[in-house]
């Protein structure tokens, strides 16, 4: 197989060099560098390589020249190499695989460095055959000891996801095993890949909230943003609404009235609130991420301030609200690309928030030196920010940037006023007598521009302004921009009552250059002739007449349509239908007065500081900020488990003070019942681990050698009488086996059995306990019983059992020893002494015997055995044995063939069996896949490889018995 | 996140790609090339361009537009400081970021974007780590590199990415320990044609340049903290200490950095250090006009006023100007309509003033905007605002530093941070 693929990358290799060399000599004399034996020739040909490539020269022919080098010595080479590497090995993805093998060798590399930058670039190779290595080796950081290490793995996650997203549920465990990290190394990389993964998946955060929201100052700013992000959505799944009962409605809808009103409404709605809903308490979740965000509202990082902003904005009673103000009106000093972002975030801020950012209105002014871009966003603050208080000081403010030289700005300005003009009754005037005056400026677009914007003031109370329509009736011999003479034209035809003798004349005029006009002109002539004919057809009825004649053979059909339509409604005829009598109530209804909105109103739906906020559209990937909830969801689930000493006493010490911590309506009974079962669980298991602790440290002193001789017999006695120890339940190995260790008749009365009792050894836990039996079948007592000279392959270890004093006669007597046998089946010989004779004895494990079981669920199971691959699996196929049926039975003949523990899992045709060796922890894989007519599958997985063969005879014959 | 990046020059040359996921084609940056073709100036082009399958955030500086294609949703923000980072960090090394050093650089510039992002995420985007890993290029270096072939890559592996202060590497050593805090001030304000003051506030900014061995701790504090009306800070700035005693405690990162940036309290009156007199008219008839400006100090607290320079936009129509001064030298480029006044130091004897004739376009109307007028300006050993630093105490090493401190002021900055400057609005309202 090996051998095969790489012919095949042999072949595609010189197939490829062949092609090319005909195509391009001019790198041969790079490919004599790189093949050279100096580091020097190899660098100065790797840095013009880079060069090609920094600028978009294709240099994908020299692939199998650089690739030779990625095991090269000097650094900086190799990490050229790796450039190339990365940029190129989509295209060439055969080759691309000759590298791997480096970098799984470095991912095997004591430093912690060289294990990050080989899993760095290996995740950056995209080619899709090294998935599953890439999975491996993601899993593997996941857990090295080294953070670094760590964040890598959490940087390759992404990168594996967008190569194949098939491996999501496997990337979400690793994700989920790194969110419960406590260094701040990890905690940003990680988000970000839980961002990019599954950010649906905020059951996830849960458990990590309160350590995230704890560890946020010391992340890294770029880690801090994606964390803060995250955390906004987070909240608003979780908590309340903090300005419910405050009800910003009701704020709205007088939102360009007064403050008192404002007030006053606010109070009575909020008393009506007080009746129905119970008194907010801020959750204190909600109220630790709030305090620990604050302090970064001073960052140097202009998006890490922006992030903080955001989430205050989204998630902070309306009260707290306005600390942001002043760190976003810092960012305006920023950068003007800076600027830019954080002004349109203020212009939707300020639509909400008005109050927020008045104190600051000077810093919004704008400069002469500002980008237009910049100054019409200043503007549309400006006028967001506007009131009765300061409309005065912004119109000044405004006067002078008529006068500027960026037209555009001029234009946007002059809306502005526009927008000012209508939002606050009391300056319409002062406004309107402004823009009039704007009429007369030299500059055209100035005109236009005013033309428009009192065209939408005047529909307010146009009877007043009868003068004002006269004066832009003249403009229409002057001002060419079409916007503008639309404008004007409408507004004659509108109020044409006002101004009778003017607008037959203007329509005189017009029908005069129709030809000549844009298209929104001719349209509105179309409009101003139809009016007219309507309310004054003794003058006009020609001139319509003649209008409607030059429309019908118009270029646009929109025109055209229009000139029909008009024709039909007006013109009454024979044919023309009902509607001709309503023509009148169609031309001549009231309209009413357009709205001027700033484009940033209902902005706010999208999060803040987001893409989708600044394009006003979704943007690919965009994570929808959540509602709040009606009602909070359970906030025990943030409640993190506390890990409890060994030590009985602080253990319930620290129950007390967990308790007290918390408030009292998270511990509802249920969690508390379950806290209790597993302390007491654990209690029992740390009893017994503190003793073999104290064992240990005590191991060399004689005096406490019999004590310990003395427990190890007194568990002996415990399981004889199969006492139910905690640990009992746990393997269900059913009747021991026993083996003859010296017969009744070689041993003059004394018979010897023993077994393998499958219980750790108390006092070495590299050592198999075997349970020895005497029986004494003679007349007379044996005494001192004990083990003498065990002749011993090098590495194994004995421990002896104490010495029997006195064995009266028909009597049994249990003790347990201890062997170490080295993870090998070779027999331990020693000899068994009473006080008058010796006897040769062996005791020959089976190989089932030299592990112990270990608890795995079947993830686990499914990655460890992903890592003991190849030589390391020995698969047997096999058909079951007559009384073998069903996978009780298997899973109990596997057991009492070896020491493991059944592995929980999902399907029924399969088992799976999961322990390790006494002596050196080796893990040992067990799988039996059971298919149809009695045929089945052994597989096992163990590095010892002798083990797993053995293991696997045994299995193979207990299963087809 | 950040999917590419574009390097391209303003005449729209792409000189740089890199690619951090899978290869783009660089024909996107034709959407920019559009953009730019509809701005006035290369500074209105919009920082975030939507395009069908991407979304390009761009940054301009130093006549280069740093160009990062996304492909989904990510905080704009994000990617354009990252932008100027980058940015940053290029004129750290070669001593200025422009096409001529980036295309001379180019593998060095290769190395750093291959460092600071992994798969689109920042990953060392901290000078001092990025230093330990790559040695900034000197000339001393580049000749022994060339005759030993040896690199700049430095050989040791970079420890400060494993700490928990992964701004300051390991391991410093100097045989002079010093620490150097400049207190930099500018003036921001804009003033009417009659000198009224419409708007007015100081920032300020404290760059330290620390050369110190070892672990130093350092505390540094203000006689006058109360002025700080809104701060910003390195990230080594323990915050909780200054929120409770107002000190500025921290582990300094190695060599230059802005150790914070401050606001002072508007509320306390900006006193404008100079005043100018200023008289532009257009005659309505014989297509001229006059111009006469005049510059004098006024408050400077005994300091002297250097490097007075005075910038004018003139409008479209002024072909040229005839003008004399009695100190400095006067400039007028006819093409970009600005007209350039370096007066240099102010005296309290003589008045700088410069007038002369303007020749507007024959025929065109009389333009009835007033030029605006930016003045920059410097002084030295004087923090406008006051502040004052009181001591600077040093923890963790057993050496005795020397330490300085500088005030200046200025007007605008010059420096490649900012690009406001204390613009002189003159204003003409409506009659």
């Amino acid at each position: 197989m090996v051998t095969l693929l790489l012919q095949k990358v042999k072949y595609t290799a010189s197939k490829n060099i062949c092609v090319k060399i005909s195509l391009s000599c001019r790198h041969d004399d790079l490919k004599e560098m790189l093949d050279s034996n100096k580091d020097s020739l190899k660098l100065e040909a790797m840095k013009r390589i880079v060069a090609m490539i920094a600028r978009g020269k294709n240099a994908s022919d020299l692939f199998p020249a650089v690739v030779k080098n990625v095991a090269c010595k000097n650094i900086e080479v190799k990490k050229l190499v790796y450039v190339y590497l990365v940029r190129y090995a989509e295209e060439q993805q055969d080759l691309a695989l000759l590298s791997i093998s480096t970098f799984q060798r470095g991912l095997k590399d004591p430093n912690q460095l060289i294990r990050a930058s080989a899993l760095r670039v290996l995740s950056s190779i995209r080619v899709t055959i090294i998935v599953p290595i890439m999975m491996l080796a993601i899993k593997e950081a996941a857990s090295d000891m080294s953070p670094y290490v760590r964040k890598t793995a959490a940087h390759a996650i992404p990168k594996l996801y967008s190569l194949d997203p098939d491996q999501k549920d496997q990337l979400i465990e690793v994700i989920e095993k790194l969110l419960a990290d406590k260094t701040t190394l990890v905690a940003g990389s990680v988000v970000m890949a839980f961002e990019e993964v599954c950010p649906e998946r905020i059951d996830l955060i849960h458990k990590n909230y309160r350590k995230l929201c704890n560890l946020l100052i010391d992340v890294e700013e770029w880690g801090q943003v994606v964390i803060i992000n995250m955390l906004t959505r987070y909240a608003r799944t979780q908590f309340l609404n903090p300005n419910e009962s405050l009800l910003e409605e009701g704020g709205e809808k007088t939102f360009y009235g007064s403050d008192e009103e404002e007030g006053k409404e606010d109070k009575v709605e909020a008393a009506a609130l007080v009746v129905k809903r119970k008194p907010y308490v801020m959750d204190p979740d909600h109220r630790l991420l709030l305090r620990n965000t604050k302090p970064l509202l001073q960052s140097r990082n202009a998006a890490v301030v922006m992030a903080v902003a955001q989430l205050y904005f989204h998630l902070a009673p309306k009260a707290e609200v306005g600390v942001i103000a002043k760190a976003l009106v810092r960012l305006m000093r920023s950068h003007s690309e800076v600027q830019y972002v954080v002004l349109q975030n203020v212009a939707t801020m300020t639509i909400k928030r008005r109050g927020m950012f008045e104190p600051y209105l000077k810093s919004f002014y704008i400069r002469s030196t500002d980008p237009t871009q910049i100054k019409v966003l200043k503007l549309e603050v400006l006028t967001n920010l506007a009131n009765e208080t300061n409309i005065s000081t912004i119109l000044r403010e405004f006067q002078t940037y008529i006068k500027s030289m960026d037209k555009d700005f001029v234009a946007a300005t002059i809306q502005a006023i526009g927008r000012c003009a209508t939002n606050i009754g009391e300056v319409r005037d002062t406004c309107l007598n402004g823009l009039v005056q704007l009429l007369s400026n030299r500059d055209e677009l100035v005109v236009a521009e005013s033309v428009v914007v009192i065209k939408k003031l005047l529909q307010m109370q146009p009877e007043k302004h009868s003068d004002i329509i006269k004066h832009m009736a003249k403009l229409t011999d002057n001002i060419q921009v079409p916007m503008a003479r639309a404008s004007i034209l409408w507004l004659i035809g509108e109020y044409c009552e006002h101004v009778p003798k003017i607008a037959p004349d203007v329509l005189r005029k017009m029908a005069k250059s129709f030809t000549n006009e844009e298209d929104i002109v001719k349209l509105q002539i179309l409009n101003l002739a139809a009016k007219l004919y309507l309310t004054n057809s003794k003058q006009t009825k020609l001139l319509t007449q003649y209008v409607l004649n030059l429309a019908k053979y118009d270029q646009n059909y929109d025109i055209r349509d229009r000139a029909r339509f008009i024709r039909q409604l007006i013109v009454p005829t024979d044919k023309s239908g009902a509607l001709s009598k309503y023509a009148k109530k169609l031309f001549l209804a009231l309209k009413p007065a357009p709205v001027l909105e700033s484009p940033f109103k209902d902005r706010d739906h999208f999060q803040l500081g987001s893409l989708s906020h600044l394009l006003n559209a979704k943007a690919g990937g965009y994570q929808e900020l959540p509602d709040w909830p009606e009602s909070a969801p359970d906030p025990s689930v943030r409640n993190v488990e506390v890990k409890y000493p060994t030590e009985q006493s602080s253990t319930e010490e620290q129950k007390k003070s967990t308790k007290s911590k918390e408030p009292k309506d998270r511990s509802d009974s249920e969690s508390e019942d379950e806290e209790e079962s597993s302390t007491e669980s654990s209690e029992s298991e740390s009893e017994e681990e503190s003793e073999s602790d104290t064992d240990a440290k005590k191991k060399k002193k004689k005096t406490v050698k019999k004590w310990r001789i003395y427990v190890s017999f007194c568990v002996a006695l415990l399981l004889k009488c199969s006492f139910p120890s905690p640990q009992a339940a746990s393997p269900t190995c059913g009747p021991l086996k026993t083996y003859e260790l010296l017969h009744r008749i070689t041993g003059e009365g004394l018979a010897v059995t023993y077994c393998f009792s499958r219980r750790p050894f108390t006092g070495d836990p590299h050592m198999v306990s075997v349970q020895i039996q005497f029986t004494n079948n003679t007349e007379v007592e044996a005494r001192s019983l004990r083990v003498l000279e065990p002749k011993l392959q090098s590495g194994m270890r004995i421990a002896e059992f104490p010495e029997i004093d006195v064995l009266p006669p028909g009597e049994i007597s249990t003790v347990v020893m201890g062997i170490d046998f080295c993870d090998s089946t070779q027999a331990a010989n020693f000899q068994l002494c009473t006080h008058t004779k010796k006897f040769f004895v062996t005791i020959q494990p089976p190989v089932g015997e030299l592990m112990m079981p270990i608890f795995m669920t079947e993830n686990e199971f499914k990655k460890e055995q992903g890592q003991l691959m190849g030589m390391n699996e020995i698969t047997e196929k096999l058909t079951l044995g007559e009384g073998c049926r069903g996978d009780h039975v298997i899973i109990q003949r596997v057991i009492s063939t070896a020491n493991l523990s059944r592995v929980p899992c999902g399907s029924a045709m399969e088992c799976r069996f999961a322990g390790k060796t006494v002596t050196s922890g080796s893990l040992v894989l067990v799988t039996v896949v059971t298919k149809e007519e009695r045929a089945a599958q052994v597989t096992v997985n163990c590095e010892k490889m002798l083990i797993g063969t053995m293991l696997v005879k045994d299995i193979l014959q207990a299963l087809s018995q | 996140m950040i999917h590419s990046l574009f390097l391209v020059s303003t005449a729209g040359h792409i000189f740089l790609e890199k690619h951090w996921k899978s290869v783009i084609s660089r024909s996107v940056c034709d959407y920019l090339f559009e953009a730019q073709g509809k701005a006035s100036a290369p500074e209105n082009v919009p920082p975030v361009i939507a395009t069908p399958h991407h979304y390009l955030i761009s940054v301009y500086r130093d006549r280069i537009f740093f160009v990062a294609v996304i492909q989904t949703e990510v905080p704009p923000l994000f990617v354009i400081e990252f932008l100027h980072r980058v940015a940053e960090t290029f004129q750290d090394y070669f001593g200025e970021c422009s096409e001529a050093s980036i295309k001379d650089n180019v593998v060095i510039v290769y190395e750093l974007l291959e460092e600071m992002l992994d798969n689109g995420f920042p990953l060392a985007t901290e000078a001092n780590i990025l230093k330990e890993m790559i040695k900034p290029p000197t000339i001393l270096r580049s000749v022994v590199n060339t005759i030993t072939g040896s690199s700049n890559v430095g050989g040791t592996l970079p420890t400060g990415q494993l700490s928990n202060i992964p701004w300051r590497r390991t391991g410093v050593k100097y045989t002079n320990n010093e620490a150097y805090f400049d207190v930099v001030e500018e003036i921001d304000a804009i003033l009417d044609k009659s000198g009224t003051v419409v708007f007015a506030e100081i920032q300020g900014v404290i760059d330290a340049c620390v050369k110190l061995s070892g672990m130093p701790d350092l505390t540094l504090s203000f006689v006058n903290p109360r002025l700080l009306d809104d701060v910003s800070f390195h990230p080594c700035v323990r915050f909780k200490r200054w929120e409770a005693e107002r000190v500025l405690s921290f582990i300094p990162p190695d060599g230059n950095f802005r150790l914070m940036s401050y606001h002072v309290n508007a509320q306390n009156l900006v006193a404008i250090p100079v005043y100018v007199k200023q008289n532009v008219s257009f005659f309505e008839t014989g297509s001229s006009g006059r111009l006469d400006i005049t510059v004098g100090p006024k408050q400077t607290m005994g300091k002297t006023i250097e490097d007075v320079v005075i910038t004018v936009h003139m409008p479209k129509v002024v072909l040229n100007a005839n003008l004399t001064t009695n100190q400095g030298t006067s400039t007028y480029d006819p093409v970009t309509k600005v007209l350039v006044w370096d007066i240099g130091k102010l005296n309290q004897q003589k008045v700088p003033n410069l007038k002369g004739s303007l020749s507007l376009q024959s025929g065109a109307p009389r333009p009835d905007e007033n030029p605006t007028l930016n003045i920059d300006l410097r002084i030295q050993q004087l923090a406008i605002s006051g502040l004052k630093v009181n001591r600077l105490n040093m923890f963790g090493e057993k050496y005795k530093p020397f330490k300085g401190v500088k005030y200046v002021t200025k007007a605008g900055n010059a420096g490649p941070q900012r690009e406001q400057r204390s613009t002189f609005f003159c204003w003409n309202l409506f009659e």
